[in-house]
C-alpha cells in the first residue's frame, strides 16, 4: 500500500487538462523539423529505383562539384564501420555498400547549404545497378528456387529480446511456433470445422510528421534530434555502431508529431550521423511523406487457419500457418512474428492448438512495428473462424464467447502471466454498446471481437522526481510524448503521491543526457511501467518530506518551508529515485506484463448495389485496471478505433514487382472526418487489476486489433463473410457476385 | 519579385523568388513554424493557414500569389481575443494528441464558423474534411468544434 493509496485519490483518476495543450494549440510545440541548429546542413537521400539489384558503381564527382554541396556519402565512405545496423537483426546498411534489396533503398546521400542544392546534386550522381531476380512477394520468397536477400550468418541486434535467435531458414529470418496438447486427434472429433486462407495488406502508419533527423558529429560525440519513439534504444545502436560509449551520444526528443509504431527503434538516424560525420557539420534529414514510406510500414501477411468446435459450442482447437513479409530487412519483423503467434489462439479455451508463424524477407520496404502489431494481423480471422462456426451450429456468437472465454487468472499460454482481464465482462459491455439484440434492417450485420496482445514490452524503467526549493515538482523520465499524454499521466501520478497540484508539476522532454532510462515508448507500457517509476520516485520525495516535517500529515503549502529547513538556507532539492525491472529473467516466455484486451463490436451496413460498407456504430473495452485520465484513455481508444477502420476499410501499401504503386496521400487514402461512424463509443473497464501505479495497465492499441475484426463480423453476419483486407467496395461487390453464383447471396 | 503581405495583422514587404512556397516563406524565413509539412498534396491540411478568411494550403502555395493579400497563421490566431473560446474548447474535449495537425484544425474551425458553414454535426463532419488526424480518431475534435458552434455533436 503506497502513500497516496492510504488517502482518496485527488490527482489520480481526474481528467485533468493536457499538460501540453497551451503550446501545441498556439503553435510553439516544438517539433524536430521545427528546430534549427547553427551551421545545419541539408541533406537529401539518393534512393533505388530498382527493387533488387547489385550496384555496379556510384559516381559522386559531377554531385560534389554543383553549387552549395559540401558532401556526398556513399558505401565506399564508411569502409571503417562494420556499418550493418538493426535492433533485431544487424542486417540492414547505413547505405548500400554493393547491394540494394528494395526500390527506396538509401544508396547515396548528399549535404548541401540548401534543400535545393542537395536536391539538384542527388539528381547529379550516377549509379549504375545490375539488376537481380526478385523475390517481391511472400510466395516468391518461399518458394523452392527463390533467390536469397541475405546471405552469411545472422547477426543478432541488441534488443531483438526472443532469447537466442534461431538460424536464418532461406529467406525465413525469424519463426514462432506455440503448440498445445495434439491438434490432430482433437481435431479428429470435431463436429464442426471452419477453416480457410486469407490475406493481410501491408499499410502505413502515417503519422503526420515524417521521419526527420537533424545530427552532429564532433570529435568522438554525437548529438542527434530525432522523431524517435525510443530514444535509448537509438542511443544504444548508435554508440554500437560508431563505437562510441553510451554517454557520447545524446538523443533529444521534442514533441513527436504521431508515431504509431512507425518512431519505434532506430530508422534514418544511422544514415544522418553518417552524413554529419562526413560533413562535419550538423545536417537535418526530413524524409518527404513517400520515402518515409519506404523506411517502415506494417507487415502485409497471409495466413491458413483452421478451428474446430463441438456441435455444443465448445470450442477445441486451432491451426495456424502464418507468413509476415517483414521487407528486405528485419526491422521489428521477428517480433511481430512473435506477438502475431501470441494473439493467433485467441483467449479461449482450447484443448490442443498449433501455430507456425514464420518472418519472410522480400524485396520491397522494410516492414516494424504498428500499433497493435501482430493481433491486428490475426484477430480477424480467428474471430471470423468462430463466428463462422457459432452461425453453422445455430449460436449466438456472443454466448460462444461467453462459454469459451478463458477467465482471470487462467493460462493464456504456457508459462506465461495469466489472464489479468475480464474478458467476459468486457465483450458483454461493447456488445450492450451497439445493441446486440435489438433488431437489425435489411442489410446491416453487427459482429464483436475479442483477442489479446501480449503489451508491455520489456519492463524496464528509471525515473528522477525533483522538487525544488519553491516547492514544485520536475519530473524526468525518458518516455517520449507522441501524442498519447504520458506529460499529463505522469504528472498526475506525481502531484498524487506527493499531495501537490498538476498544475505543480513540470514535465521535461526526453533527452538522453539528462533524463533517465527509459527502455522505449510503445507496447503500451508507459503509464504502466514507466509511470511505477514516476509514483516510486514520487513516493521517495514524500517520504523525505515526512521525514524532514517528522510526520506523514504534510501541507505541501509547507513544502518550500521543509526544503528550506532541512538545507538550512534558501535553496537546494529533494530528489527520489524510481526503477522498475523485470521480477523474474524478463525473458519474452515470461510475459507478457500485462494482456491488453482487444475487445471491440462493431454495426455496419452494406450496399449490395456498390459493395459499399458503412460504419455505423463501433464500441471497444478499454480495461485499463486504473483510468489515471478517463479522457485521455477514451481519447486512445478512439484513435485506435479510426486507424482500425482505415485498416478494415481502405488502407493498403499496393506493390507490383517491390515497387510502391500508391506513395502519395492522393492515392493511399487514410479515414477522415467523413469516415467516422455515427456512434463511436468507448467503454472505460476499471478493476485495478494492473501491475503499473494504483493497478492500472496500459491502453490505445487493442481497439486496433478489435476494431477490423468486429467490422469483418459484422459483414459477414450481414451475409458477406470476408477472406481478405482492406474490405474495398469493389472486392465486397465481387464477393456478393460470387455468393450471389453459389446460390447464397441474396440470403 | 516584391510581395506586400498583411501576415499576422502586420504589413510586411518581401523580396521573394517568384517558385518560393508560401510554406517555406512562414517557416524558414519568419521563423512561423505552426503551420506544418506533410503531404506536400494538399491533402492532409497541416499547412493550413488562412488567406483572406479563407483555408489555402500554404505547401501549394507561391509566396507571389498571396501578394496584396491578408495570411493568418496560429501564431496570429492565437493573439486575437475570439481564440481563448476556441482554446478553451479544444482543451476541454482533448480535443488534441500529438498537435501536429492542431493548428490546421483550429484555422479551418474559424474560417468555417465566420462563414455560418457549421450548422449541423455532418456539416462539421463534411467541412473538415480536408483536415486530416491521426491520433484523435476525430471524434474529440467533433465535440469540439460542434460546442463552439452551438450545435449537437
Amino acid at each position: 500500500v503506497t502513500v497516496a493509496e492510504r488517502r482518496p485519490l485527488r490527482e489520480v483518476g481526474r481528467s485533468a487538462p493536457r499538460k501540453d495543450a497551451e503550446e501545441k494549440l498556439r503553435g510553439r510545440a516544438e517539433f524536430v523539423g521545427d528546430l534549427v541548429v547553427p551551421r545545419m546542413l541539408h541533406g537529401k537521400v539518393l534512393r533505388s529505383p530498382v527493387a533488387h539489384a547489385r550496384v555496379v558503381s556510384v559516381d559522386t564527382r559531377e554531385a560534389e562539384s554543383m553549387p552549395g554541396v559540401v558532401c556526398v556519402l556513399s558505401g565506399s565512405d564508411l569502409a571503417d564501420l562494420d556499418g550493418y545496423w538493426g535492433h533485431a537483426i544487424k542486417d540492414r546498411p547505413i547505405v548500400a555498400y554493393d547491394r540494394v534489396r528494395f526500390a527506396g533503398e538509401p544508396v547515396a546521400a548528399v549535404a548541401a547549404e540548401d534543400e535545393a542544392s542537395a536536391e539538384a546534386a542527388v539528381e547529379a550522381i550516377q549509379v549504375e545497378y545490375e539488376e537481380l531476380p526478385l523475390a517481391a512477394t511472400i510466395e516468391q520468397a518461399v518458394a523452392a528456387d527463390a533467390p536469397l536477400l541475405h546471405e552469411g550468418p545472422v547477426k543478432p541486434g541488441l534488443f531483438h529480446g526472443l532469447g537466442t535467435l534461431p538460424p536464418r531458414d532461406r529467406n525465413v529470418c525469424y519463426r514462432y511456433r506455440l503448440d498445445r496438447g495434439e491438434p490432430e486427434s482433437v481435431f479428429s472429433r470435431a463436429d464442426l470445422v471452419a477453416e480457410g486462407e486469407y490475406s493481410f495488406p501491408a499499410v502505413y502508419q502515417y503519422a503526420m510528421e515524417t521521419h526527420t533527423v537533424v545530427a552532429h558529429y564532433e570529435g568522438d560525440r554525437i548529438t542527434v534530434w530525432s522523431t524517435c519513439q525510443h530514444p535509448f534504444l537509438v542511443r544504444a545502436e548508435l554508440a554500437d555502431l560508431y563505437g562510441v560509449p553510451l554517454s557520447n551520444v545524446r538523443i533529444v526528443v521534442p514533441y513527436l508529431g504521431g508515431g504509431f509504431g512507425s518512431k519505434s527503434y532506430t530508422k534514418m538516424e544511422p544514415l544522418t550521423v553518417a552524413l554529419a560525420r562526413k560533413a562535419r557539420r550538423p545536417v537535418r534529414i526530413q524524409n518527404r511523406v513517400d520515402e518515409s514510406m519506404v523506411t517502415t510500414r506494417r507487415h502485409g501477411m497471409r495466413c491458413r487457419m483452421r478451428t474446430a468446435m463441438t456441435k455444443e459450442g465448445n470450442l477445441i482447437a486451432r491451426e495456424v500457418d502464418c507468413w509476415f513479409d517483414t521487407g528486405a530487412y528485419a526491422d521489428n519483423g521477428p517480433r511481430v512474428t512473435a506477438t502475431g503467434g501470441d494473439a493467433a489462439p485467441g483467449p479461449y479455451r482450447w484443448h490442443a492448438y498449433r501455430v507456425d508463424a514464420r518472418c519472410v524477407y522480400t524485396n520491397t520496404a522494410p516492414a516494424g512495428s504498428y500499433r497493435a502489431f501482430g493481433a491486428t494481423h490475426l484477430q480477424w480471422i480467428g474471430e471470423s473462424q468462430i463466428d463462422e462456426l457459432a452461425r453453422r451450429a445455430g449460436l449466438d456468437p456472443l454466448a460462444v464467447r461467453r462459454d469459451n472465454l478463458c477467465r482471470p487468472g487462467e493460462e493464456v499460454r504456457s508459462g506465461g502471466k495469466p489472464l489479468d482481464a475480464d474478458l467476459v465482462g468486457d465483450v458483454e459491455q461493447v456488445a450492450a454498446a451497439v445493441g446486440w439484440n435489438e433488431p437489425k434492417p435489411a442489410n446491416v450485420g453487427r459482429g464483436v471481437s475479442v483477442g489479446l496482445l501480449a503489451a508491455g514490452a520489456h519492463p524496464v524503467s528509471t525515473a528522477v522526481v525533483r522538487m525544488e526549493a519553491d516547492g514544485r515538482v520536475a519530473v524526468l523520465v525518458g518516455t517520449t510524448e507522441v501524442g498519447q499524454g504520458p506529460r499529463t499521466a505522469f504528472a498526475q501520478i506525481a502531484a498524487e503521491e506527493i499531495g501537490v497540484s498538476v498544475e505543480q508539476v513540470t514535465m521535461h522532454g526526453a533527452d538522453t543526457r539528462f533524463t533517465p532510462y527509459d527502455r522505449s515508448t510503445g507496447a503500451s507500457r508507459s503509464t504502466t511501467i514507466a509511470g511505477l517509476a514516476v509514483q516510486r520516485a514520487a513516493r521517495q520525495v514524500r517520504e523525505q518530506l515526512e521525514e524532514i516535517a517528522g510526520n506523514d500529515a504534510l501541507d505541501p503549502a509547507t513544502y518550500p518551508e521543509l526544503i528550506r529547513k532541512h538545507f538550512g538556507l534558501a535553496g537546494g532539492e529533494l530528489i527520489g529515485h524510481g526503477e522498475v525491472a523485470p521480477s523474474g529473467t524478463g525473458s519474452y516466455a515470461e510475459g507478457p506484463v500485462f494482456w491488453e484486451v482487444c475487445v471491440g463490436a462493431a454495426e455496419v451496413e452494406v450496399e449490395p448495389e456498390t459493395g459499399v460498407v458503412r460504419v455505423r456504430k463501433t464500441a471497444t473495452a478499454a480495461d485499463v485496471g486504473r483510468a489515471i485520465n478517463p479522457q485521455l484513455v477514451r481519447r486512445q481508444d478512439e484513435g485506435a478505433t479510426m486507424q482500425g477502420l482505415g485498416n478494415a476499410l481502405f488502407e493498403e501499401m499496393v506493390f507490383e514487382d517491390g515497387q510502391l504503386l500508391n506513395d502519395t496521400l492522393l492515392e493511399y487514402r487514410v479515414p477522415s472526418f467523413e469516415d467516422l461512424p455515427d456512434e463511436m463509443s468507448c467503454v472505460i473497464v476499471e478493476n485495478e487489476d494492473g501491475p503499473g501505479p494504483f493497478g492500472a495497465k496500459g491502453c490505445g492499441e487493442g481497439a486496433l486489433a478489435a476494431i477490423p475484426a468486429a467490422v469483418v463480423n459484422a459483414l459477414a453476419d450481414a451475409g458477406i463473410p470476408m477472406y481478405e483486407l482492406p474490405l474495398t467496395p469493389e472486392r465486397v461487390w465481387r464477393r456478393i457476385q460470387t455468393l450471389e453464383e453459389e446460390g447464397k447471396w441474396p440470403r | 519579385v516584391t510581395v506586400e503581405i498583411r501576415l499576422n495583422g502586420r504589413l510586411v514587404r518581401d523580396e521573394v523568388e517568384p517558385q518560393h512556397l508560401l510554406l517555406d516563406y512562414l517557416r524558414e524565413d519568419r521563423g512561423l513554424t505552426g503551420a506544418k509539412r506533410s503531404c506536400d498534396t494538399q491533402v492532409c491540411g497541416t499547412c493550413t493557414v488562412l488567406v483572406d478568411g479563407a483555408p489555402v494550403s500554404a505547401c501549394c502555395t507561391l509566396v507571389a500569389d498571396v501578394d496584396g493579400r491578408e495570411v493568418l497563421t496560429i501564431e496570429g490566431f492565437a493573439e486575437l481575443p475570439e481564440f481563448e473560446r476556441f482554446e478553451q474548447a479544444f482543451v476541454d474535449h482533448a480535443a488534441l494528441q500529438c498537435g501536429f495537425c492542431t493548428a490546421g484544425m483550429l484555422l479551418t474551425t474559424k474560417s468555417l464558423l465566420d462563414e455560418h458553414r457549421l450548422s449541423s454535426a455532418q456539416e462539421i463532419r463534411n467541412g473538415l474534411a480536408g483536415n486530416l488526424c491521426r491520433c484523435t480518431g476525430y471524434h474529440a475534435i467533433v465535440e469540439a468544434v460542434a460546442e463552439l458552434a452551438g450545435v449537437e455533436a
